[in-house]
Protein backbone atom coordinates (compact mmCIF):
# COMPACT_ATOMS: atom_id res chain seq x y z
CA UNK A 1 0.00 0.00 0.00
CA UNK A 2 1.93 3.32 -1.14
CA UNK A 3 0.88 6.21 1.06
CA UNK A 4 0.61 9.28 -1.17
CA UNK A 5 2.23 12.75 -0.88
CA UNK A 6 -0.67 14.22 0.44
CA UNK A 7 -1.35 12.03 3.21
CA UNK A 8 2.50 12.27 4.08
CA UNK A 9 2.27 15.84 4.34
CA UNK A 10 -1.05 15.59 6.64
CA UNK A 11 0.94 13.17 8.67
CA UNK A 12 3.55 15.92 8.87
CA UNK A 13 0.83 18.49 9.99
CA UNK A 14 -0.38 16.41 12.61
CA UNK A 15 3.11 16.37 13.92
CA UNK A 16 3.76 19.90 13.51
CA UNK A 17 7.09 19.01 11.14
CA UNK A 18 7.42 20.44 7.83
CA UNK A 19 9.54 18.64 5.36
CA UNK A 20 11.15 19.17 2.18
CA UNK A 21 9.79 17.39 -0.95
CA UNK A 22 12.88 15.27 -0.90
CA UNK A 23 12.03 14.43 2.67
CA UNK A 24 8.41 13.84 1.80
CA UNK A 25 9.51 11.30 -0.98
CA UNK A 26 11.77 9.52 1.43
CA UNK A 27 9.00 9.25 4.27
CA UNK A 28 6.19 7.67 1.48
CA UNK A 29 8.90 5.23 0.45
CA UNK A 30 9.73 4.11 4.30
CA UNK A 31 6.05 5.08 6.10
CA UNK A 32 4.52 2.47 3.11
CA UNK A 33 6.94 -0.37 3.73
CA UNK A 34 5.91 0.14 7.45
CA UNK A 35 2.77 -0.62 6.15
CA UNK A 36 3.08 -2.99 4.24
CA UNK A 37 5.01 -5.09 7.01
CA UNK A 38 2.07 -4.33 8.98
CA UNK A 39 -0.37 -5.58 6.32
CA UNK A 40 0.91 -9.17 6.70
CA UNK A 41 -1.25 -9.48 10.04
CA UNK A 42 -4.31 -9.22 7.26
CA UNK A 43 -3.47 -13.39 6.22
CA UNK A 44 -3.98 -14.36 10.10
CA UNK A 45 -7.70 -15.76 10.41
CA UNK A 46 -8.80 -14.19 13.84
CA UNK A 47 -12.61 -15.13 13.53
CA UNK A 48 -12.15 -17.08 16.60
CA UNK A 49 -10.09 -14.32 18.82
CA UNK A 50 -11.50 -11.64 20.72
CA UNK A 51 -10.71 -8.54 20.59
CA UNK A 52 -7.21 -7.87 22.49
CA UNK A 53 -5.90 -4.51 23.83
CA UNK A 54 -2.86 -6.08 25.46
CA UNK A 55 -1.69 -10.01 25.60
CA UNK A 56 -0.61 -9.48 29.48
CA UNK A 57 -3.56 -10.82 32.07
CA UNK A 58 -2.26 -8.41 34.35
CA UNK A 59 -5.27 -6.40 36.14
CA UNK A 60 -4.91 -3.17 35.89
CA UNK A 61 -3.41 -1.90 39.47
CA UNK A 62 -4.78 1.37 41.02
CA UNK A 63 -3.51 3.93 43.33
CA UNK A 64 -4.45 5.00 46.35
CA UNK A 65 -5.08 8.88 46.33
CA UNK A 66 -2.15 10.36 48.33
CA UNK A 67 -0.23 13.41 47.14
CA UNK A 68 3.54 12.79 47.06
CA UNK A 69 6.22 14.96 46.03
CA UNK A 70 6.65 16.63 43.24
CA UNK A 71 10.04 17.72 41.11
CA UNK A 72 11.85 21.13 42.52
CA UNK A 73 11.54 23.64 40.09
CA UNK A 74 15.06 23.67 39.08
CA UNK A 75 15.06 19.61 38.28
CA UNK A 76 11.43 20.24 36.40
CA UNK A 77 12.97 23.21 34.10
CA UNK A 78 16.30 21.85 34.02
CA UNK A 79 16.64 20.63 30.16
CA UNK A 80 13.41 23.11 29.02
CA UNK A 81 15.32 24.91 26.29
CA UNK A 82 13.53 28.39 27.39
CA UNK A 83 12.16 29.19 30.39
CA UNK A 84 10.12 32.74 31.91
CA UNK A 85 8.57 33.13 35.59
CA UNK A 86 9.49 29.52 35.79
CA UNK A 87 7.08 28.42 33.45
CA UNK A 88 8.62 26.67 29.67
CA UNK A 89 8.62 28.92 26.96
CA UNK A 90 7.72 28.26 23.75
CA UNK A 91 7.02 29.83 20.44
CA UNK A 92 3.23 30.66 19.65
CA UNK A 93 2.08 28.24 18.16
CA UNK A 94 -1.78 29.58 17.59
CA UNK A 95 -1.33 33.19 15.62
CA UNK B 1 -43.13 34.33 11.86
CA UNK B 2 -42.81 30.54 11.58
CA UNK B 3 -39.54 29.03 12.49
CA UNK B 4 -38.14 27.32 9.71
CA UNK B 5 -35.15 25.67 11.27
CA UNK B 6 -34.71 22.90 14.23
CA UNK B 7 -31.84 23.11 16.70
CA UNK B 8 -29.67 20.14 17.42
CA UNK B 9 -27.12 20.27 20.55
CA UNK B 10 -24.77 17.93 22.41
CA UNK B 11 -23.17 18.86 25.27
CA UNK B 12 -19.44 17.84 26.63
CA UNK B 13 -18.47 18.78 29.54
CA UNK B 14 -15.08 18.33 31.36
CA UNK B 15 -15.29 18.10 35.05
CA UNK B 16 -12.43 17.99 37.07
CA UNK B 17 -12.41 15.46 40.03
CA UNK B 18 -11.64 17.03 43.33
CA UNK B 19 -8.92 13.96 44.35
CA UNK B 20 -5.98 14.70 46.29
CA UNK B 21 -3.46 13.65 44.14
CA UNK B 22 -3.56 13.82 40.16
CA UNK B 23 -5.27 10.63 37.29
CA UNK B 24 -1.73 8.89 36.67
CA UNK B 25 0.52 10.33 39.15
CA UNK B 26 0.92 11.56 43.07
CA UNK B 27 1.33 15.12 42.41
CA UNK B 28 -1.24 16.95 44.56
CA UNK B 29 -4.10 18.49 42.97
CA UNK B 30 -4.22 22.42 43.43
CA UNK B 31 -5.74 25.40 42.58
CA UNK B 32 -4.37 26.19 39.25
CA UNK B 33 -5.34 29.75 39.43
CA UNK B 34 -3.81 30.28 42.18
CA UNK B 35 -1.02 28.52 42.61
CA UNK B 36 2.78 28.91 41.85
CA UNK B 37 3.33 27.50 38.22
CA UNK B 38 4.90 24.24 37.92
CA UNK B 39 5.14 23.51 41.47
CA UNK B 40 3.22 20.44 41.55
CA UNK B 41 4.43 18.59 38.24
CA UNK B 42 6.68 14.88 38.28
CA UNK B 43 8.42 13.25 35.80
CA UNK B 44 5.23 11.24 35.39
CA UNK B 45 2.43 14.64 34.11
CA UNK B 46 5.23 16.43 32.62
CA UNK B 47 5.74 13.22 30.14
CA UNK B 48 9.17 12.53 31.17
CA UNK B 49 10.65 9.17 28.87
CA UNK B 50 10.70 6.20 31.03
CA UNK B 51 7.64 7.71 33.51
CA UNK B 52 4.88 5.33 33.78
CA UNK B 53 0.89 6.05 34.60
CA UNK B 54 -1.08 4.20 37.92
CA UNK B 55 -4.43 4.58 37.97
CA UNK B 56 -5.60 7.09 40.86
CA UNK B 57 -8.46 4.29 42.76
CA UNK B 58 -10.39 7.72 44.08
CA UNK B 59 -10.64 9.02 40.65
CA UNK B 60 -12.64 5.65 39.08
CA UNK B 61 -14.62 5.78 42.54
CA UNK B 62 -15.71 9.61 41.23
CA UNK B 63 -16.29 8.67 37.91
CA UNK B 64 -18.36 5.18 38.96
CA UNK B 65 -20.53 7.74 41.23
CA UNK B 66 -21.26 10.30 38.54
CA UNK B 67 -22.21 7.33 35.86
CA UNK B 68 -24.43 5.67 38.38
CA UNK B 69 -26.09 8.92 39.22
CA UNK B 70 -26.63 9.41 35.41
CA UNK B 71 -28.12 6.21 35.50
CA UNK B 72 -25.57 5.00 33.21
CA UNK B 73 -24.56 1.21 32.45
CA UNK B 74 -20.78 0.89 33.49
CA UNK B 75 -18.69 -1.36 31.66
CA UNK B 76 -16.75 -4.31 33.44
CA UNK B 77 -13.71 -4.01 31.91
CA UNK B 78 -12.84 -0.81 30.16
CA UNK B 79 -9.74 0.58 28.18
CA UNK B 80 -7.45 3.59 28.39
CA UNK B 81 -6.32 5.00 25.25
CA UNK B 82 -3.99 7.43 23.90
CA UNK B 83 -5.87 10.64 21.95
CA UNK B 84 -2.55 12.02 20.38
CA UNK B 85 -2.25 15.38 19.21
CA UNK B 86 0.64 18.03 19.02
CA UNK B 87 -0.09 21.36 21.57
CA UNK B 88 2.14 22.38 24.07
CA UNK B 89 -0.19 22.21 26.95
CA UNK B 90 0.15 18.68 26.30
CA UNK B 91 3.82 17.27 27.31
CA UNK B 92 3.72 13.67 25.96
CA UNK B 93 1.88 14.47 22.87
CA UNK B 94 -0.58 12.49 23.55
CA UNK B 95 -3.79 12.74 26.28
CA UNK B 96 -4.75 9.77 27.96
CA UNK B 97 -8.60 8.81 27.84
CA UNK B 98 -10.84 6.85 27.08
CA UNK B 99 -12.17 5.72 23.50
CA UNK B 100 -13.96 2.65 22.91
CA UNK B 101 -14.63 0.55 25.81
CA UNK B 102 -15.23 3.61 28.58
CA UNK B 103 -16.61 3.77 31.81
CA UNK B 104 -19.54 3.98 31.20
CA UNK B 105 -22.44 4.60 28.46
CA UNK B 106 -26.00 4.84 28.13
CA UNK B 107 -27.52 7.10 30.50
CA UNK B 108 -29.72 10.14 31.24
CA UNK B 109 -30.48 13.08 33.00
CA UNK B 110 -33.98 14.91 33.74
CA UNK B 111 -34.05 18.49 33.35
CA UNK B 112 -36.67 20.90 33.80
CA UNK B 113 -37.78 23.22 30.14
CA UNK B 114 -40.78 25.45 30.07
CA UNK B 115 -42.92 22.57 28.82
CA UNK B 116 -42.02 20.16 31.39
CA UNK B 117 -39.26 17.65 32.44
CA UNK B 118 -37.53 16.41 29.44
CA UNK B 119 -34.52 13.34 29.50
CA UNK B 120 -31.71 13.70 27.93
CA UNK B 121 -29.55 10.88 27.29
CA UNK B 122 -26.04 10.89 28.01
CA UNK B 123 -23.99 8.67 25.44
CA UNK B 124 -20.80 7.91 27.49
CA UNK B 125 -18.92 8.77 31.17
CA UNK B 126 -15.14 8.76 30.48
CA UNK B 127 -12.23 9.24 32.40
CA UNK B 128 -9.04 11.06 31.27
CA UNK B 129 -6.47 13.40 32.14
CA UNK B 130 -6.25 17.33 32.11
CA UNK B 131 -4.05 19.52 30.14
CA UNK B 132 -1.73 22.10 31.05
CA UNK B 133 -1.96 26.19 31.33
CA UNK B 134 -0.90 28.34 29.01
CA UNK B 135 -0.61 31.65 28.96
CA UNK B 136 -0.23 33.65 25.54
CA UNK B 137 2.14 36.90 25.15
CA UNK B 138 1.35 38.00 21.57
CA UNK B 139 3.89 40.10 19.60
CA UNK B 140 5.28 43.31 20.71
CA UNK B 141 6.95 46.12 18.81
CA UNK B 142 8.28 43.54 16.50
CA UNK B 143 9.52 40.84 18.49
CA UNK B 144 7.51 38.00 18.00
CA UNK B 145 4.90 36.18 20.44
CA UNK B 146 5.44 33.06 22.27
CA UNK B 147 3.62 30.80 25.28
CA UNK B 148 4.32 29.69 28.57
CA UNK B 149 3.15 26.40 29.69
CA UNK B 150 2.24 26.21 33.34
CA UNK B 151 1.86 21.80 34.20
CA UNK B 152 0.06 22.28 37.63
CA UNK B 153 -2.67 21.15 35.75
CA UNK B 154 -1.89 18.86 33.46
CA UNK B 155 -2.77 14.71 35.07
CA UNK B 156 -5.53 16.43 37.18
CA UNK B 157 -8.24 13.88 36.80
CA UNK B 158 -11.24 14.99 34.13
CA UNK B 159 -14.29 13.24 33.32
CA UNK B 160 -16.12 13.90 30.13
CA UNK B 161 -19.62 13.44 30.30
CA UNK B 162 -21.42 13.45 26.89
CA UNK B 163 -24.75 13.88 26.07
CA UNK B 164 -26.41 12.69 22.81
CA UNK B 165 -27.79 15.58 20.31
CA UNK B 166 -31.11 15.95 22.14
CA UNK B 167 -31.32 19.69 22.83
CA UNK B 168 -33.76 21.83 21.36
CA UNK B 169 -32.96 25.20 22.46
CA UNK B 170 -30.32 27.45 24.19
CA UNK B 171 -32.37 27.69 27.24
CA UNK B 172 -32.52 23.80 27.23
CA UNK B 173 -28.86 23.99 26.91
CA UNK B 174 -28.50 25.95 29.95
CA UNK B 175 -31.18 23.82 31.87
CA UNK B 176 -28.83 20.59 31.81
CA UNK B 177 -25.87 22.32 32.08
CA UNK B 178 -27.21 23.45 35.78
CA UNK B 179 -28.22 20.67 36.47
CA UNK B 180 -25.57 18.69 35.60
CA UNK B 181 -23.59 20.95 37.90
CA UNK B 182 -25.58 20.59 40.75
CA UNK B 183 -25.74 16.79 40.33
CA UNK B 184 -21.90 16.80 40.84
CA UNK B 185 -21.32 18.74 43.62
CA UNK B 186 -23.74 16.71 45.19
CA UNK B 187 -21.77 13.55 44.72
CA UNK B 188 -18.92 16.01 46.42
CA UNK B 189 -16.80 15.14 43.01
CA UNK B 190 -16.60 19.06 41.79
CA UNK B 191 -16.78 22.58 43.38
CA UNK B 192 -18.82 23.29 40.31
CA UNK B 193 -16.43 26.80 39.76
CA UNK B 194 -16.97 28.01 36.39
CA UNK B 195 -14.86 30.98 36.83
CA UNK B 196 -11.66 28.16 37.73
CA UNK B 197 -12.67 26.30 35.27
CA UNK B 198 -13.21 22.93 37.48
CA UNK B 199 -16.64 22.59 35.05
CA UNK B 200 -15.90 23.24 31.21
CA UNK B 201 -19.05 23.15 28.81
CA UNK B 202 -18.63 23.04 25.35
CA UNK B 203 -21.90 22.53 23.25
CA UNK B 204 -21.99 21.88 19.69
CA UNK B 205 -24.53 23.41 17.46
CA UNK B 206 -26.36 22.71 13.99
CA UNK B 207 -29.75 23.44 12.90
CA UNK B 208 -31.90 21.89 10.63
CA UNK B 209 -34.66 22.73 8.60
CA UNK B 210 -37.81 21.06 10.13
CA UNK B 211 -39.02 17.72 9.03
CA UNK B 212 -35.64 16.83 8.08
CA UNK B 213 -34.20 13.78 10.14
CA UNK B 214 -30.43 14.32 8.88
CA UNK B 215 -28.16 15.98 10.97
CA UNK B 216 -26.18 19.28 9.65
CA UNK B 217 -22.41 20.64 9.90
CA UNK B 218 -22.07 21.42 13.69
CA UNK B 219 -19.85 23.82 15.36
CA UNK B 220 -18.43 23.25 18.75
CA UNK B 221 -18.10 26.33 21.17
CA UNK B 222 -15.23 26.94 23.80
CA UNK B 223 -14.36 28.69 26.53
CA UNK B 224 -17.29 29.66 27.94
CA UNK B 225 -17.11 30.06 31.50
CA UNK B 226 -20.60 30.83 33.17
CA UNK B 227 -23.95 29.66 31.88
CA UNK B 228 -25.25 32.99 31.23
CA UNK B 229 -21.95 32.97 28.40
CA UNK B 230 -23.28 29.48 27.43
CA UNK B 231 -26.71 30.42 26.58
CA UNK B 232 -25.91 33.21 24.49
CA UNK B 233 -23.50 31.74 22.96
CA UNK B 234 -25.27 28.99 21.56
CA UNK B 235 -28.48 31.69 20.73
CA UNK B 236 -25.97 33.47 19.05
CA UNK B 237 -24.54 30.44 17.44
CA UNK B 238 -28.42 29.45 15.69
CA UNK B 239 -28.68 32.77 14.65
CA UNK B 240 -25.38 32.95 12.93
CA UNK B 241 -26.18 29.38 10.71
CA UNK B 242 -29.34 30.59 10.47
CA UNK B 243 -28.32 33.61 8.30
CA UNK B 244 -25.66 31.45 6.37
CA UNK B 245 -28.17 29.03 5.96
CA UNK B 246 -30.81 31.72 4.10
CA UNK B 247 -27.89 33.12 2.85
CA UNK B 248 -26.96 29.75 0.92
CA UNK B 249 -23.77 30.11 2.48
CA UNK B 250 -21.86 26.91 3.92
CA UNK B 251 -21.35 25.87 7.15
CA UNK B 252 -18.18 25.03 8.29
CA UNK B 253 -17.47 22.72 10.74
CA UNK B 254 -14.99 24.66 13.25
CA UNK B 255 -14.25 25.35 16.93
CA UNK B 256 -15.97 28.58 17.84
CA UNK B 257 -14.39 30.84 20.89
CA UNK B 258 -17.04 33.21 22.81
CA UNK B 259 -16.32 36.85 22.60
CA UNK B 260 -18.13 37.87 25.89
CA UNK B 261 -17.29 41.53 25.38
CA UNK B 262 -18.56 41.80 21.96
CA UNK B 263 -21.05 38.78 22.76
CA UNK B 264 -20.48 37.02 20.00
CA UNK B 265 -18.95 33.79 18.47
CA UNK B 266 -15.42 33.53 16.43
CA UNK B 267 -14.04 30.90 14.93
CA UNK B 268 -10.66 29.35 15.92
CA UNK B 269 -9.24 26.31 14.21
CA UNK B 270 -11.01 24.07 12.22
CA UNK B 271 -11.59 20.78 13.86
CA UNK B 272 -9.12 17.82 13.76
CA UNK B 273 -11.25 15.04 12.18
CA UNK B 274 -11.61 12.24 15.04
CA UNK B 275 -9.07 9.72 12.81
CA UNK B 276 -6.65 12.53 13.11
CA UNK B 277 -6.21 11.87 16.56
CA UNK B 278 -4.81 8.20 16.22
CA UNK B 279 -6.22 6.62 19.45
CA UNK B 280 -4.77 3.60 20.49
CA UNK B 281 -4.83 1.73 23.54
CA UNK B 282 -3.16 2.80 26.03
CA UNK B 283 -0.36 0.33 26.47
CA UNK B 284 1.22 1.13 29.90
CA UNK B 285 -1.98 0.79 31.81
CA UNK B 286 -3.77 -2.20 31.70
CA UNK B 287 -7.27 -3.06 31.16
CA UNK B 288 -9.54 -1.29 34.41
CA UNK B 289 -11.61 -4.09 35.70
CA UNK B 290 -14.48 -3.26 37.75
CA UNK B 291 -16.27 -5.79 39.86
CA UNK B 292 -19.86 -5.38 40.29
CA UNK B 293 -19.58 -5.73 43.81
CA UNK B 294 -17.95 -2.69 43.73
CA UNK B 295 -20.30 -0.94 41.76
CA UNK B 296 -22.88 -1.84 43.93
CA UNK B 297 -21.55 -0.75 47.01
CA UNK B 298 -21.12 2.88 45.12
CA UNK B 299 -24.34 2.73 44.23
CA UNK B 300 -25.80 2.06 47.74
CA UNK B 301 -23.59 4.87 49.19
CA UNK B 302 -25.51 7.36 47.15
CA UNK B 303 -26.75 10.45 48.54
CA UNK B 304 -29.89 11.61 48.44
CA UNK B 305 -29.69 13.02 44.84
CA UNK B 306 -31.23 16.82 43.49
CA UNK B 307 -34.01 15.44 41.36
CA UNK B 308 -35.46 13.08 44.22
CA UNK B 309 -34.71 16.15 46.72
CA UNK B 310 -36.90 18.52 44.73
CA UNK B 311 -39.61 16.48 44.30
CA UNK B 312 -40.07 15.80 48.05
CA UNK B 313 -39.34 19.22 49.24
CA UNK B 314 -42.20 20.06 46.90
CA UNK B 315 -44.24 17.44 48.15
CA UNK B 316 -43.12 17.36 52.16
CA UNK B 317 -43.13 21.17 52.39
CA UNK B 318 -45.39 22.52 49.97
CA UNK B 319 -43.08 24.71 48.39
CA UNK B 320 -43.37 26.19 45.22
CA UNK B 321 -41.43 24.99 42.11
CA UNK B 322 -38.89 28.16 42.30
CA UNK B 323 -38.12 28.08 45.98
CA UNK B 324 -37.82 24.43 46.16
CA UNK B 325 -35.61 24.71 42.77
CA UNK B 326 -32.98 27.61 45.21
CA UNK B 327 -32.77 25.64 48.14
CA UNK B 328 -32.23 22.04 46.27
CA UNK B 329 -28.95 24.04 43.99
CA UNK B 330 -26.62 23.40 47.05
CA UNK B 331 -26.73 20.46 49.75
CA UNK B 332 -25.57 23.32 52.28
CA UNK B 333 -28.87 25.11 51.40
CA UNK B 334 -31.33 22.41 51.35
CA UNK B 335 -29.68 20.73 54.89
CA UNK B 336 -29.88 24.83 56.24
CA UNK B 337 -33.42 24.58 55.57
CA UNK B 338 -34.68 20.98 56.60
CA UNK B 339 -32.48 22.12 59.86
CA UNK B 340 -34.27 25.81 60.39
CA UNK B 341 -37.74 24.03 59.75
CA UNK B 342 -37.09 20.97 62.35
CA UNK B 343 -36.62 23.48 65.20
CA UNK B 344 -39.61 25.27 64.51
CA UNK B 345 -42.44 22.81 63.46
CA UNK B 346 -44.98 25.63 64.60
CA UNK B 347 -43.90 28.17 61.33
CA UNK B 348 -45.21 27.00 58.04
CA UNK B 349 -42.14 25.50 55.79
CA UNK B 350 -43.14 27.72 52.88
CA UNK B 351 -42.05 30.63 55.69
CA UNK B 352 -38.92 29.30 56.10
CA UNK B 353 -38.37 28.87 52.96
CA UNK B 354 -38.97 32.99 51.92
CA UNK B 355 -37.13 34.06 54.43
CA UNK B 356 -34.07 32.00 53.25
CA UNK B 357 -34.34 32.44 49.41
CA UNK B 358 -35.66 36.15 49.83
CA UNK B 359 -33.85 37.60 52.84
CA UNK B 360 -31.34 35.59 53.60
CA UNK B 361 -29.85 34.84 49.45
CA UNK B 362 -30.11 39.26 49.36
CA UNK B 363 -27.39 39.58 51.96
CA UNK B 364 -25.26 37.20 50.68
CA UNK B 365 -25.66 38.69 47.27
CA UNK B 366 -24.94 42.09 48.40
CA UNK B 367 -21.81 40.86 50.29
CA UNK B 368 -20.88 38.42 47.68
CA UNK B 369 -20.04 35.57 49.95
CA UNK B 370 -21.27 32.13 49.80
CA UNK B 371 -23.87 30.06 51.49
CA UNK B 372 -21.37 28.29 53.58
CA UNK B 373 -19.98 31.53 55.05
CA UNK B 374 -23.09 32.98 56.91
CA UNK B 375 -22.62 33.25 60.28
CA UNK B 376 -26.74 32.41 61.11
CA UNK B 377 -27.29 28.97 62.65
CA UNK B 378 -30.56 27.55 61.40
CA UNK B 379 -31.78 27.55 65.34
CA UNK B 380 -31.34 31.20 65.52
CA UNK B 381 -33.18 31.70 62.13
CA UNK B 382 -35.65 29.79 63.47
CA UNK B 383 -35.42 31.42 67.05
CA UNK B 384 -36.16 34.71 64.53
CA UNK B 385 -39.12 33.77 62.95
CA UNK B 386 -40.40 32.35 66.18
CA UNK B 387 -40.51 36.30 67.43
CA UNK B 388 -41.77 37.36 64.85
CA UNK B 389 -44.62 34.29 64.49
CA UNK B 390 -44.99 35.37 68.11
CA UNK B 391 -46.12 38.98 67.20
CA UNK B 392 -42.90 40.19 69.56
CA UNK B 393 -41.05 41.93 66.40
CA UNK B 394 -42.81 42.88 63.24
CA UNK B 395 -41.44 42.04 59.77
CA UNK B 396 -39.63 45.31 59.31
CA UNK B 397 -38.03 44.48 62.84
CA UNK B 398 -37.24 41.19 61.75
CA UNK B 399 -35.44 42.15 58.54
CA UNK B 400 -33.33 44.61 60.67
CA UNK B 401 -32.23 41.91 63.54
CA UNK B 402 -31.92 39.29 60.49
CA UNK B 403 -29.56 41.95 59.20
CA UNK B 404 -27.78 42.34 62.40
CA UNK B 405 -27.43 38.35 63.08
CA UNK B 406 -25.54 38.25 59.93
CA UNK B 407 -23.28 41.16 60.21
CA UNK B 408 -21.91 39.93 64.06
CA UNK B 409 -23.26 36.60 64.58
CA UNK B 410 -25.71 37.31 67.19
CA UNK B 411 -28.97 35.58 68.57
CA UNK B 412 -32.20 37.88 67.90
CA UNK B 413 -33.26 37.46 71.25
CA UNK B 414 -30.11 39.32 72.81
CA UNK B 415 -30.29 41.48 69.23
CA UNK B 416 -34.05 42.53 70.37
CA UNK B 417 -33.72 43.03 73.92
CA UNK B 418 -30.40 44.92 73.67
CA UNK B 419 -32.05 47.48 71.31
CA UNK B 420 -35.25 47.62 72.46
CA UNK B 421 -36.66 46.43 69.39
CA UNK B 422 -39.82 44.56 70.84
CA UNK B 423 -42.93 44.86 69.61
CA UNK B 424 -45.65 46.97 71.68
CA UNK B 425 -48.76 44.77 71.73
CA UNK B 426 -49.69 45.79 75.19
CA UNK B 427 -53.04 47.78 74.22
CA UNK B 428 -52.75 50.19 77.68
CA UNK B 429 -49.39 51.80 76.60
CA UNK B 430 -50.61 52.27 73.14
CA UNK B 431 -53.49 53.43 74.38
CA UNK B 432 -51.65 55.84 75.99
CA UNK B 433 -49.24 57.04 72.83
CA UNK B 434 -52.35 57.42 70.80
CA UNK B 435 -54.10 59.51 73.55
CA UNK B 436 -51.13 61.72 73.49
CA UNK B 437 -50.58 62.46 70.10
CA UNK B 438 -54.36 63.57 69.78
CA UNK B 439 -54.06 65.76 72.49
CA UNK B 440 -50.56 67.70 71.18
CA UNK B 441 -52.37 67.91 67.63
CA UNK B 442 -55.61 69.69 68.54
CA UNK B 443 -55.61 71.51 64.60
CA UNK B 444 -55.52 67.69 63.12
CA UNK B 445 -58.24 66.17 65.47
CA UNK B 446 -60.88 69.43 64.67
CA UNK B 447 -60.08 68.55 60.92
CA UNK B 448 -60.75 65.21 61.50
CA UNK B 449 -64.18 65.95 63.45
CA UNK B 450 -65.34 68.51 60.87
CA UNK B 451 -65.74 65.13 58.46
CA UNK B 452 -62.22 64.52 57.25
CA UNK B 453 -61.80 61.47 58.32
CA UNK B 454 -58.68 60.24 55.91
CA UNK B 455 -56.83 62.08 58.90
CA UNK B 456 -56.73 59.25 61.12
CA UNK B 457 -53.97 57.86 58.16
CA UNK B 458 -52.31 60.94 59.71
CA UNK B 459 -52.79 60.16 63.36
CA UNK B 460 -51.78 56.71 62.36
CA UNK B 461 -48.09 57.89 61.26
CA UNK B 462 -47.65 59.82 63.68
CA UNK B 463 -48.11 56.91 66.32
CA UNK B 464 -45.73 54.72 64.42
CA UNK B 465 -43.68 57.16 64.09
CA UNK B 466 -43.54 57.74 67.92
CA UNK B 467 -42.87 54.15 68.57
CA UNK B 468 -39.75 54.22 66.00
CA UNK B 469 -42.25 51.18 64.15
CA UNK B 470 -42.13 49.17 67.02
CA UNK B 471 -46.06 49.52 67.88
CA UNK B 472 -47.92 46.71 66.64
CA UNK B 473 -49.66 48.18 63.92
CA UNK B 474 -53.00 46.37 63.94
CA UNK B 475 -53.85 46.63 67.51
CA UNK B 476 -52.64 51.08 66.96
CA UNK B 477 -55.45 50.94 63.93
CA UNK B 478 -57.87 49.50 65.77
CA UNK B 479 -57.10 51.88 69.11
CA UNK B 480 -57.42 54.32 67.28
CA UNK B 481 -60.14 53.98 65.55
CA UNK B 482 -61.76 53.35 69.03
CA UNK B 483 -60.48 56.46 70.59
CA UNK B 484 -61.45 58.82 67.46
CA UNK B 485 -64.61 57.43 66.75
CA UNK B 486 -65.10 58.13 71.02
CA UNK B 487 -64.47 61.84 70.39
CA UNK B 488 -66.45 62.00 67.62
CA UNK B 489 -69.93 60.64 69.69
CA UNK B 490 -68.71 62.92 72.47
CA UNK B 491 -69.22 66.09 69.89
Amino acid sequence: MKLSRKQVEHIANLARLSLSAKEITQFQEQLSSILDYFEQLQDLDTNDILPTTRVLSIPCRLRTDYPTASLPLDDLLMNAPDTENDQFRVPQILP
Amino acid sequence: MKPNFETIIGLEVHAELETRSKMFCGCPVVDSTEAKPNIAVCPVCAGMPGSLPVVNQQAVEYALKVALALECQINNTSIFARKNYFYPDLPKGYQISQYESPLAHHGHLKIRTQSGEKNIRIRRVHMEEDTGKLTHIPPNNGKPGYSLIDLNRAGVPLLEIVSEPDIRSAEEARSYAVTLRTLLRYLGVNSGDMQKGVIRIEPNVSIRPIGSSEFYTRTEIKNLNSFRALERAVAYEIQRQQNLFRQGKTIVQQTMGWDESHQKTFPQRTKEEEEDYRYFPEPDIPPLVIEDEWIERIRAALPELPAAKYKRFIKTYRLSSDDADLLISAQSISNYFESTVSTCPDIPPRTVANWITGELFGLINQRNITFEDIKILPRELSALLSLLHHGEINTNTAKAVLTEMFETGNDPKTIVSKSGLNQISNIAQIAKIIHDVIAANPKELETYLNGKETVSQWFFGQVMRGTGGKANPKIVKAELNRQLLELKRKQ
